[in-house]
């Protein structure tokens, strides 16, 4: 938006001098150190990804003998080797990976606005000790529950499976965190008592009134989940031994540490690792805007 | 029943049985295996004979030994040690750089803020193993643009993967992926300062420098708080990273991190009463950290409260 007025952002202040806040008129050029600063910081933000998707482009020999920001030809044949690789393995990783983080994500966010919503508008016996207790779970590392979780799942016969991996990401302590924030601040409590009023239940209070409210809020509370679970690798890497069921991140590991001996694998990895960003950039690219970033300041204030 | 008792019945059940759900899976996948670990960590392995037949493995009561055993293991306070020179690095260049950058971006007259908040966040939506990946090729001479420029420019072309470079290597990674969710947290709460602060400011001849050092990073204090606390937690849960880059060169151990060790332990070696131990005192570590930390900064706020 305010990126389009760029280039004529002069004459739209004079055109508009009350939207201007008070801005000397000797000063109207742009500032040059945070405009540069920002510049050099996008610049080492894109530098990695500026590589991957010009060495995708690359064949073999090209990676190694050409400038590596210099695109190559071999695109095609990149592309139609990684799928031919073990049978097209690798877009299974992909679809697990949709799997795992689509319907994580989903069912996280239900567990959460259904916790978030009855923390944030109740008042009962153990709410607090409740919260807390949730809450101490984001600081666990991950390796700690991982462990016990993998020795617990192997006893009941559920390791290597595609629950193992899913089970344990649903409940979501930073999830419940922020829904109970945005539960807070969306559902004001006369509305509930106003529904309680014209003798509706608590359960069609909730999925009538107020859900609705709290969409924007569960719309990012899914988009953190998605963006968790696609990036997690600890779990799969621990319960997973099956590549038929890797996720994305776990194939390409593999896949790099298959290449680190063999040389011709790299150009399957870099081609992977390009293919495996795109989805995500892409999501992020679209939804950036609708992200309720008020709901982080939200949380960092509380 | 009449209907108002079932109402009120209905309310005072109804927290509990929202709360259902995220109680069962709790129990299940947080409760359950943290006890599980603890119990694990009191417990060995006893062989009798020769280790052969059913019963010759016993699982009995251990007491401290794991611990006393993990406390005295050099590779994991090696570990422990990496680590805490990995986090001198990740922790302040990374909030300095978010600081900066929000600090930047919420000035004036600045051009192409949209387009450069965006690419310095995108990192966060690139997985850990695919942002080491990545620098992992950046790093690696065969392929790295940055060995070319070295070597046309004939200057010498240090090894990035080994020694203190690798420190930086590493750190490097986690503060590409890390600096842009930071920025925007900073930067939401400095869009929430009334611009009439920075207006009375004005007037009082204040540079926009005095306005950034003594108005807006005072107020922004509890998302640095928070940020920092969070960097804290990452930084001692490192694992992807050093992981990923485990196969790209032979100086990263598979016990570099205190997590990477834990895991070794549990997988590589099959020990998992030992590992049970170790993961418990990181636990333990990490809590008494977190709550000694805002503790920390919770006294501080109520010290400057009156001003």
């Amino acid at each position: 938006m305010s990126s389009l007025a760029v280039g004529n952002a002069d004459t739209a202040a004079d055109a508009a001098p009350g939207t201007d806040r008070s801005r000397p008129p000797l000063r109207r050029r742009i500032a040059l150190i945070p405009t540069v600063t920002l510049l050099l910081g996008a610049l080492y933000c894109l530098l990695p990804v500026a590589w991957v998707v010009i060495a995708a482009t690359k064949s073999g020999s090209e990676l190694f003998s050409t400038f590596t920001f210099l695109p190559g030809t071999g695109f095609a044949d990149n592309f139609a080797d990684l799928s031919a690789y073990r049978d097209g393995v690798y877009w299974q990783w992909m679809g697990n990976s949709a799997l795992y983080a689509g319907l994580g994500a989903l069912l996280s966010t239900v567990v959460s606005a259904f916790s978030g919503y009855a923390l944030a508008i109740y008042r009962f016996r153990g709410r607090e000790a409740m919260f807390n207790v949730l809450l101490a779970g984001v600081l666990m590392p991950p390796v700690i529950l991982a462990i016990p979780q993998y020795l617990l799942l192997a006893k009941a016969d559920l390791t290597d499976s595609y629950l193992s991996v899913l089970l344990p990401q649903i409940l979501s302590p930073y999830g419940v965190y922020l829904s109970r924030i945005y539960a807070a601040a969306a559902v004001p409590a006369d509305v509930v008592e106003a529904g309680r009023m014209d003798g509706a239940s608590e359960w069609r209070i909730f999925t009538r009134v107020a859900l609705p409210m709290m969409v924007p809020g569960m719309v990012t509370v899914f988009l953190f989940q998605f963006v968790a679970i696609w990036n997690n690798f600890l779990l799969p890497y621990i319960m997973l031994s099956d590549d038929e069921r890797f996720p994305i991140t776990l194939g390409l590991y593999t896949l790099l540490e298959q290449g680190a001996n063999t040389p011709a694998l790299y150009t399957l990895v870099i081609t992977g690792a390009f293919l495996a960003v795109l989805p995500l950039v892409a999501l992020f690219l679209v939804i950036q805007r609708f992200w309720s970033l008020d709901l982080l300041s939200g949380a960092v204030k509380s | 029943m009449t209907s108002t008792s079932r109402k009120a019945y209905g309310v005072k059940g109804a927290p509990y049985a929202f709360l259902f759900p995220a109680s069962i899976l709790f129990l299940l996948f947080f409760a359950l295996p943290i006890g599980y670990a603890v119990w694990l960590s009191f417990r060995k392995v006893k062989v009798s004979g020769l280790g052969l037949g059913s019963g010759a493995r016993k699982e009995v009561w251990a007491g401290l030994e794991n611990y006393t055993d993990a406390l005295t293991d050099n590779e994991l306070v090696a570990g422990a040690l990496r680590v805490l020179g990995y986090g001198c690095i990740v922790v302040p260049v990374m909030l300095g750089l978010a600081l900066l950058f929000a600090l930047m971006l919420d000035s004036e007259k600045v051009r192409l803020a949209p387009v450069t908040r965006l690419a310095i966040f995108l990192p966060y939506a690139i997985p850990g193993v695919v942002a080491a990946l990545l620098w992992g090729f950046l790093y690696l001479p065969d392929v790295s643009p940055f060995y070319f420029v070295l070597e046309k420019l004939g200057l010498p072309q240090p090894d990035l993967l080994d020694g203190g470079p690798l420190y930086l290597a590493l750190s490097n990674i986690a503060v590409w992926g890390g600096t842009g969710f930071n920025m925007i947290v900073i930067y939401t709460s400095l869009q929430a300062i009334p611009t009439e602060v920075y207006e009375a400011a004005r007037l009082d001849g204040a540079t926009p420098l005095q306005i950034a050092l003594r108005i807006k990073i005072p107020m922004v204090a509890p998302s640095l708080v928070l940020t920092f606390f969070f960097s804290i937690i990452a930084t001692l849960q490192v694992f992807n990273e050093p992981t990923t880059l485990k196969p790209l060169t032979n100086s990263v151990s598979t016990t570099w991190s205190p997590l990477m060790k834990v895991y070794q332990d549990a997988f590589g070696k099959g020990d998992i009463y030992a590992a049970a131990a170790q993961a418990t005192i990181i636990a333990l570590a990490t809590l008494l950290l977190s709550f000694g930390f805002l503790r920390a900064a919770n006294r501080r706020n109520k010290q400057e409260a009156p001003r």
